[in-house]
């Protein structure tokens, strides 16, 4: 058997080269095809991945508690205005919810913040110092905010990169030089390292941190005290995520005396549906540009089949000739199967070539991330032996059942 | 006795029509012998050539070749007796184009599933033997017509089989070829001792034989013995 797999197999490769004009033509198809999928597959990929670090940049494994029913906008207004999220809320799930390995929370506006002769409107926000840990922020010079900040009020801030090159020369030390937001003086204790765009598209550098207490009270100011714009908890890990936000939603509602039929008075996101969304789009994109490949697969096949279909009746006497001197009809069906998939299997790998050719000149000239996978190389090569054997089994098939006495005879 | 035909009918239908090619033929042939089978066609000789090739099934009838009773073989078996048993030549040669003489040569071992550097071996000595050594790397377009038989001759012969086919095989000749492959196959015979069954409507074809079987309406009408190139060919009355 395997002498008989080597020669047909070398028999396969001689037929191909003899023809070369007709086997590339036939071919083309697959490699166009192939060549399409590992294309788009990359480009779809190194989009994907592209988002999933735009949501891993807002953290890991963070649910976010908004208050009001913002879905429903306009129509409940008068409750929209009504501020129903706490800082007891949050300590309260903290206490409750041995899932959540970190809550905190945030009130935010935007105010001028002025340093030297320079000033810059930017979102300032009042964080507990959970915060940093469940948002990932790091810094590039100096340190966090800390509890005992926290505790005394202190008036000390955070800022991003965004805002040092807004209100620093360049090459000043922020750290340790005094900024003054809405005229209250506050001393730079840390820069945060930059984060770049987040999955909205807003720039999360453009931000200033300071002690939720300082905020409340001589900042922002507030309609009653601990009252907070967002609370945030984390998870140890990402699949804990759903019973959490479920185990938030029934603190939640108890504690605000919600009845069954009303609905909640505020809005549970994780960073998994935020994501999906994104995701979901360049899924759709992957998806039908896969369709695309498919249909071009299956236009190779079907001149797969046809060339061989040609080739059958072309050397129906030598198919005679081999039944007459002992093939049985296992070989006859062998021979042109492994015709049939050394030819798409050539078209793919010469596909699986233009694709990630394709790819990376999509990198080079258009500027998109592309991601080559090694699946999406195995996925295409192991499609284009499936595509050769089902369109060379009718072929193949035809060939096996011919009449000895009749092929022997074909003109 | 090599083959043994009894009462072997072959009918086939087409359409309403019921035709007869064999109606009732009885052979018997022993093993060394040099039969020529003649007929004019449409008489049954080619239908009769099939079966005794393994190449079809009779109707009715039995057919033994070897031992073996053929007439119960299925598809495959017929294609394992084939390989073993039968060499056949053909009227136009039917050499795999474009493939060497070697290759062409090896074929009935390729589906023997013997070891490459055994096929090539025996493929070998078996063009040896029809006087084609260094000629192993021709293709069948680069030989001429008598060379061409002689490489199918050397496929017959490589798999060392009970019978010889050779089904009109001097039909594309000319004089000079044919002479030669008659000699061929008439020393393959003395010599070898191979059992040679020749189809042919040339009377001085079927000269080269030791025995002389006619086939008229589907039925062996003739069936004579006598030394080659003497006797007469006169059918029964």
């Amino acid at each position: 058997m395997g002498a008989f797999l080597l020669l047909t197999i070398m028999t396969a490769f001689r037929i191909l080269s003899r023809n070369r004009l007709r086997a590339g033509l036939t071919m083309l198809g697959i490699i166009i095809g192939v060549g399409a999928v590992i294309a788009m597959v990359s480009i779809g990929e190194g989009a994907k991945a592209a988002v999933r670090a735009q949501v891993a940049s807002m953290g890991t494994n963070v649910i976010i508690v908004l208050p009001g029913a913002t879905t429903v906008g306009g129509v409940r207004g008068a409750q929209g205005s009504a501020v129903t999220l706490t800082m007891a809320d949050a300590l309260d799930f903290k206490k409750k919810i041995p899932l959540l390995s970190e809550t905190a929370w945030s009130k935010r506006d935007v105010m001028q913040v002025v340093a030297g002769n320079k000033n810059w409107n930017v979102p300032v926000n009042g964080i507990s110092p959970g915060y940093l840990t469940i948002r990932d922020w790091s810094y590039s010079s100096g340190g966090p905010i800390t509890q005992v900040d926290m505790d005394a009020g202190a008036r000390v801030a955070l800022i991003g990169q965004t805002v040092v090159e807004n209100l620093f020369e360049l090459g000043e030390e922020p750290v340790g030089s005094a900024i003054r937001i809405k005229n209250v003086p506050f001393k730079v204790v840390g820069v945060l390292a930059p984060k770049g765009q987040s999955a909205q598209g807003s720039d999360q550098d453009d931000i200033v941190f300071i002690p939720f207490t300082t905020a409340e009270r001589k900042v922002l100011g507030t309609q009653f005290l601990g009252s907070v714009g967002a609370l945030f908890a984390s998870t140890d890990h990402p699949e804990d995520l759903p019973a959490a936000v479920e185990a938030i939603r029934d603190v939640l509602r108890a504690r605000h005396r919600l009845q069954p039929d009303q609905p909640d008075d505020f809005t549970i996101r994780t960073q998994v549906d935020i994501g999906k969304v994104q995701e979901g789009t360049s899924h759709t994109l992957t998806l039908m540009m896969f369709a695309v490949a498919s249909i071009s697969l299956l236009v190779g096949g079907i001149g797969i089949m046809n060339i061989l279909l040609v080739s059958v009746t072309e050397r129906t006497r030598e198919i005679g000739v081999r039944m007459a001197v002992g093939a049985k009809r296992r070989h006859i069906l062998a021979q042109f199967l492994i015709e049939a998939m050394t030819l798409s299997l050539v078209g793919g790998i010469v596909g699986i070539l233009f694709g990630v050719v394709g790819a990376r000149a999509t990198t080079m000239l258009a500027g998109w991330p592309t991601i080559i996978s090694a699946e999406s190389i195995l996925i295409a090569f192991l499609f284009s032996l499936a595509v050769g054997l089902f369109f060379g089994l009718y072929p193949a098939n035809k060939a096996s059942r011919l009449n000895p006495i009749e092929a022997l005879r074909y003109e | 006795m090599l083959i043994s035909c009894q009462d072997i009918w072959k009918i086939y239908r087409l359409g309403d029509v019921e035709v007869q090619a064999l109606r009732g033929v009885s052979l018997d042939i022993t093993r060394g012998e040099f039969v020529a089978v003649m007929g004019a066609s449409g008489s049954g000789k080619s239908t009769l050539m099939n079966i005794v090739g393994c190449l079809d099934l009779p109707t009715k009838g039995g057919y033994w070749l070897d031992g073996l009773d053929v007439a119960r073989a299925g598809q495959d078996e017929l294609a394992e007796i084939r390989n073993r048993k039968i060499g056949f030549v053909f009227q136009n040669f039917n050499l795999i184009p474009r493939t060497s003489a070697l290759e062409n040569a090896q074929l009935p071992l390729f589906y023997r599933g013997l070891s490459l550097r055994e096929q090539r071996a025996r493929a070998a000595s078996a063009l040896a033997r029809v006087g084609l050594s260094g000629r192993e790397q021709h293709y069948p377009a680069q030989l001429s017509g008598g060379q061409q038989q002689r490489v199918a001759i050397a496929r017959a012969l490589v798999s060392a089989p009970s019978i010889l086919l050779a089904d009109e095989p001097t039909g594309n000749l000319d004089t000079e070829s044919s002479r030669e492959i008659m000699k061929t196959l008439e020393r393959l015979n003395q010599e070898d001792g191979i059992t040679v069954i020749l189809v042919t409507h040339e009377k001085d074809i079927a000269a080269y034989a030791l025995r002389q079987i006619l086939v008229k309406d589907g039925q062996v009408v003739s069936d004579r013995s006598g030394t080659p190139h003497a006797l007469p060919l006169t059918p029964h009355g």
